[in-house]
């Protein structure tokens, strides 16, 4: 057993349903007691979901746990595919079904028997992964299903297309800032020549999955969802790679580069012509990308030698901290990241360009390194936001697990050159601006008179608060206190009481009316 | 008196959204300052807990998951040793005067005998643990509390019971005052001693004292709260006393309190809205034989003040999709203000601890002349929105898993766990229960939006 106030990253489960509620017409069927639904409730409010969940659970009661799941699992499965339709139907396993041990092949076995949708149990382990690498493995497990399906069936089509083509692989619900990533994303692929022929999960038709061959190379953007899909088409079809992920500015361009290399393997036999983005590069780091010349200009001066501290999934967490070292000249004190699975790829990734690196689960390690080393901005996830706010130094918020702010409504990608914009944006205000930065301290601060008083009414004298009042008025929330205050004596003035009683107070409630 | 539409009670699958009952330490771990709250169970328990509290996760909650690994699953390691070890670091680093442990599906399904490891751990620590087997197999989200507070009443002090004798009764008194809350009700002494009134239901300090300030204005004085605000402070219970419950989820502690302290249950309407809340006074009033005074003309006022209210929700239809036992009595309320409720859907229906709920909503229909509503326990959420497609009700009362999809679908919500939240208990506070009904309808007031069905999947198909 382990004492945990707060994780990182979820169970294994909720990877499986977000790679399965990305797919379009795919439900996921979880196998799991009352309660357990709870990714419903994150869908619908942290991404604003306008459209029902497509997960259901099969719940488990003491009925179950009596005499097995049987006929449950298989009935919910039968009337899902009668109800919607689905395409896929993923049968969940969760901890509970994990211990209990259920045999969730054979239901969907026996399920498919009857239904028209295709039914597949997900092959994850609950206690040895979590939420990143199960959905990892889902996302793998889903495509290796179709194309294995296809091939079989020889509907498996395995010419390349005319023109340059990519698939975008792990994009998919609740990811941070994945769906203004994506169309960045495109939007690189496109100026470069490259059509995009698929963007899996999110939004994909699994009936178009059989043509995902025909691109020329796969781009997993980020390294925690959609390595284990791009490495298993590389093995069984052929497919070229590139994981690397277009944040900041030299990332970006290594991308391109990588890229380039990889169309022009094609290029050369289908068209004999070589693509060339040097130009390219170039004219957007100089002209789109507003990062190269903001990190010159005067003002970034004041960043330089500062100290930062960074924590986040392993992609954010490395791109960022190679943008602040290498392209904003900020010193980072440590880069931390909690995908202890990909540890030694991060080590790699910002060796030399910290200080110390951590590689943990454990928050509170984390917030302690923070207070040690006491940078002057933090860029994590929201704990590490009120990991800051508790010792007072700002902190811009680089990865999930986050709050339902971090899925605004604008347009914010993180990669490619408008990426580096908003990075850009993110980082400079992150820190304490400037002036504002000297000024307080050199003038002894803004206010150097004590606020004489917080409270709203001035004229108390006439009024007398008791003290079972006074008390009863403290335990009203912070935030509307001095209101309630204000109109109960103004109700006391009104009815000519002379003393505030908390039955005043009360009675002033009850009579108000906002 | 006119004959009553008797309600029809009917039972669905059982798929339907709700919270984990988990979730109860979110407000118990407040309530009672004192406490710590350890939940046994897996990663799947503290995502949903770190997910559903939200931004109160960063403010060092007094909670904390004790998180099974695949060895104490498999019994590698033994469960005791375990949980002593955390429980030791608790105790070092809050030094809590209970440690409350919440059982979960984990710790029923390996069947860790937690209720048997307590007693021993209680011994060797120091320090109370009380177990609540607070799980997703048999409960549903505030039911949790129940658990908690069924788990507690066997840690109360024994009650002294000095029957009618005058002369003992100021020790009584003086046992009462030892176990409450709010000492200074005590000052004044009831007309009737021989009997002491204990309200259970955890509810903000706030709302505790309004309520009994409530009925001090009829006399009689509250001896004590359960959960009190602090584990050190629990009412003395036994016979003699009599209970009450002001939320509709507690039926396990009203029984335990009946069974095994052999207290005597005042089975009232709970105090939601102006008229439960009368309704909820006169009971104990009539159990206590004390003539309710100024009831009626100050339920009157409320309603008076409540008018502007009233003019929103008059003639709307609303929907319960039910997820938090508080529906019967939300709906009563909601009918007496003119509203018209299609379904009433609850996760469990206990019939004797809410019949006077119950009756008191067959007389709100006969009084406002609407047909009673069906009540639908354990119902099934698909089929709910299928229903909900045909009734068109101006206004669902929902779970979020399903609140912005039935916006995006042009039904009104407002999101269920609210009520769990706000404050809506007894006269004072009325006017915020209406807030909460109304707030969707206002807003809708004031929308300017010419589009109707902002749903993706309506679009395409």
């Amino acid at each position: 057993m382990k004492l945990a106030y707060w994780m990182y990253a979820g169970p294994a489960h909720i990877g499986t349903l977000r790679v399965a509620s990305s797919f379009r017409n795919v439900h996921a069927i979880m196998h799991a007691p009352l309660g357990d639904d709870h990714f419903n409730v994150m869908r619908s409010m942290s991404e604003r979901e306008r459209d029902f969940t497509p997960v259901t659970a099969s719940v488990v009661d003491r009925h179950v746990l009596a005499r097995g799941s049987q006929e449950k699992v298989i009935n919910n499965i039968s009337r899902k595919d009668e109800e919607q339709r689905p395409d896929l139907i993923v049968s969940t396993p969760t901890c509970t079904s994990s211990i209990s041990q259920e045999d969730l092949q054979n239901f969907v076995d026996r399920a498919s028997l009857s239904s028209e949708s295709d039914a597949i149990p997900a092959d994850v382990n609950y206690y040895r992964v979590n939420e990143l690498q199960a959905a990892d493995r889902t996302l793998e497990q889903i495509i290796r299903h179709y194309l294995d399906r296809a091939r079989k069936q020889g509907t498996l089509d395995r010419s390349v297309t005319d023109v340059p083509s990519a698939n975008i692989i792990g994009i998919f619900t609740s990811g941070f800032h994945n769906q203004h990533d994506c169309r960045e994303s495109k939007r690189l692929l496109g100026e470069s020549g490259i059509s995009v022929s698929q963007v899996i999960p999110e939004g994909a038709s699994l009936k178009y999955l059989k043509d995902l061959p025909r691109a020329w190379f796969n781009a997993v953007p980020y390294r925690e969802v959609g390595l284990m899909t791009a490495t298993f088409s590389e093995k069984e079809y052929g497919m070229p790679y590139t994981s690397i992920s277009p944040m900041g500015i030299s990332n970006t361009a290594d991308f391109i580069a990588q890229i380039g290399k990889l169309v022009n393997v094609w290029a050369s036999v289908l068209s004999e012509r070589r693509l060339n983005y040097r130009l390219y590069v170039e004219n957007q780091t100089k002209f789109v990308s507003q990062a190269a010349w903001f990190s010159k200009s005067i003002d970034c001066q004041n960043l330089a030698g500062k100290e930062a501290a960074i924590s986040g999934d392993a992609t954010h967490a490395a791109s960022i901290t190679k943008i602040l070292v290498r392209e904003m000249g900020i010193r980072v004190g440590c880069a931390g990241t909690y995908c202890k699975h990909d540890a030694e790829r991060f080590n790699e990734q910002v060796q030399g360009l910290c200080d110390e690196v951590i590689v943990t689960e454990d928050h509170t390690e984390v917030g302690d390194t923070i207070a040690r080393i006491e940078p002057s901005a933090i860029f994590g996830t929201q704990m590490e936001r009120h990991i800051g706010k508790r010792i007072d130094i700002p902190c811009g918020v680089i990865s999930s697990p986050v709050h339902i702010q971090n899925s605004p409504p604008g347009y914010r990608p993180f990669p490619g050159y408008e990426g580096t914009n908003q990075i850009a944006d993110l980082i400079y205000n992150s820190f304490n601006l400037g002036m504002e930065d000297h000024s307080p301290d050199v003038f002894g601060g803004h206010d150097t008179k004590e606020i004489s008083t917080k409270s709203l009414s001035t004229d108390r004298k006439d009024i007398n608060w008791t003290p079972e009042a006074e008390s009863e008025s403290n335990r009203i929330p912070g935030f509307v206190r001095g209101r309630t205050k204000k109109n109960t004596e103004v109700f006391a003035k009104q009815n000519d009481i002379p003393e505030i009683t908390a039955d005043v107070m009360y009675a002033a409630k009850e009579r108000s009316s906002p | 008196m006119k004959t009553l539409e008797i309600p029809t009670f009917e039972c669905e699958t059982g798929n339907y959204h709700t919270f984990c009952p988990i979730s109860c330490v979110a407000w118990l771990y407040q309530k009672i300052e004192d406490s710590f709250f350890l939940v046994v169970g897996t990663k799947t328990r503290g995502y949903f807990l770190q997910n559903a509290l939200g931004v109160m996760i960063f403010a060092e909650p007094r909670y904390a998951m004790a998180e099974s690994e695949e060895g104490d699953i498999s019994a590698q390691l033994n469960d005791q040793k375990e949980l002593k070890r955390i429980c030791l670091q608790i105790k070092n680093d809050r030094n809590p005067s209970v440690i409350i442990w919440i059982g979960t599906c984990t710790t029923e399904i390996i069947k860790m005998d937690l209720e048997g490891i307590a007693p021993k751990l209680e011994k060797q620590l120091g320090i109370p643990i009380v177990v609540a087997r607070a799980n997703g197999l048999d409960y549903a989200f505030t039911q949790g509390e129940d658990t908690v507070s069924a788990a507690t009443t066997h840690r109360c002090p024994e009650y002294i019971s000095c029957a009618t004798n005058q002369q003992i009764e100021g020790e009584i008194e003086s046992v009462a005052i030892g176990a409450a809350p709010n000492k200074k009700f005590f000052s004044q002494k009831g007309k009737l001693g021989k009997c002491s009134l204990v309200l259970f239901g955890s509810s903000p300090s706030s709302v505790a004292s309004q309520l009994n300030l409530e009925s001090k204005r009829q006399s009689i004085s509250v001896s004590g709260w359960l959960p009190s605000q602090k584990y050190t402070e629990l009412p003395a219970l036994g016979q003699g006393v009599c209970v009450c419950g002001v939320n509709p989820f507690l039926s396990r502690t009203a029984t335990t309190s009946m069974r095994r302290r052999k207290c005597q249950l005042v089975g009232a309407p709970f105090p939601i809205g102006p008229d439960g809340t009368r309704a909820w006074i006169e009971k104990i009033c009539s159990v206590f034989d004390v003539k309710p005074d100024g009831l009626e003309e100050r339920e009157n006022q409320i309603w008076k003040n409540l008018k502007d209210y009233l003019g929103v929700v008059t003639g709307k239809s609303v929907f319960f999709m039910g997820d938090n036992l508080l529906e019967i009595s939300i709906a009563r309320f909601s009918i007496r203000c003119g509203m018209i409720v299609y379904e009433i859907g609850i996760p469990y229906m206990d019939r004797r601890y809410q019949a006077a709920e119950l009756l008191l909503l067959q007389e709100t229909c006969a009084k406002m002349e609407t047909p009673m509503p069906r009540i639908v326990e354990k119902p099934d959420n698909y089929s709910q929105v299928q229903r909900m497609h045909e009734l068109r009700p101006d206004l669902a009362i929902t779970g979020m898993a399903h609140a912005n999809p039935l916006e995006a679908r042009d039904i009104d919500t407002k999101w269920s766990v609210e009520f769990t939240f706000a404050q809506i208990h007894g006269f004072t506070n009325a006017r915020d229960a209406l807030e909460l009904v109304t707030r969707p309808l206002r807003r809708k007031n004031s929308s300017v939006l010419g589009c109707h069905s902002l749903s993706r999947q309506t679009v395409e198909s």
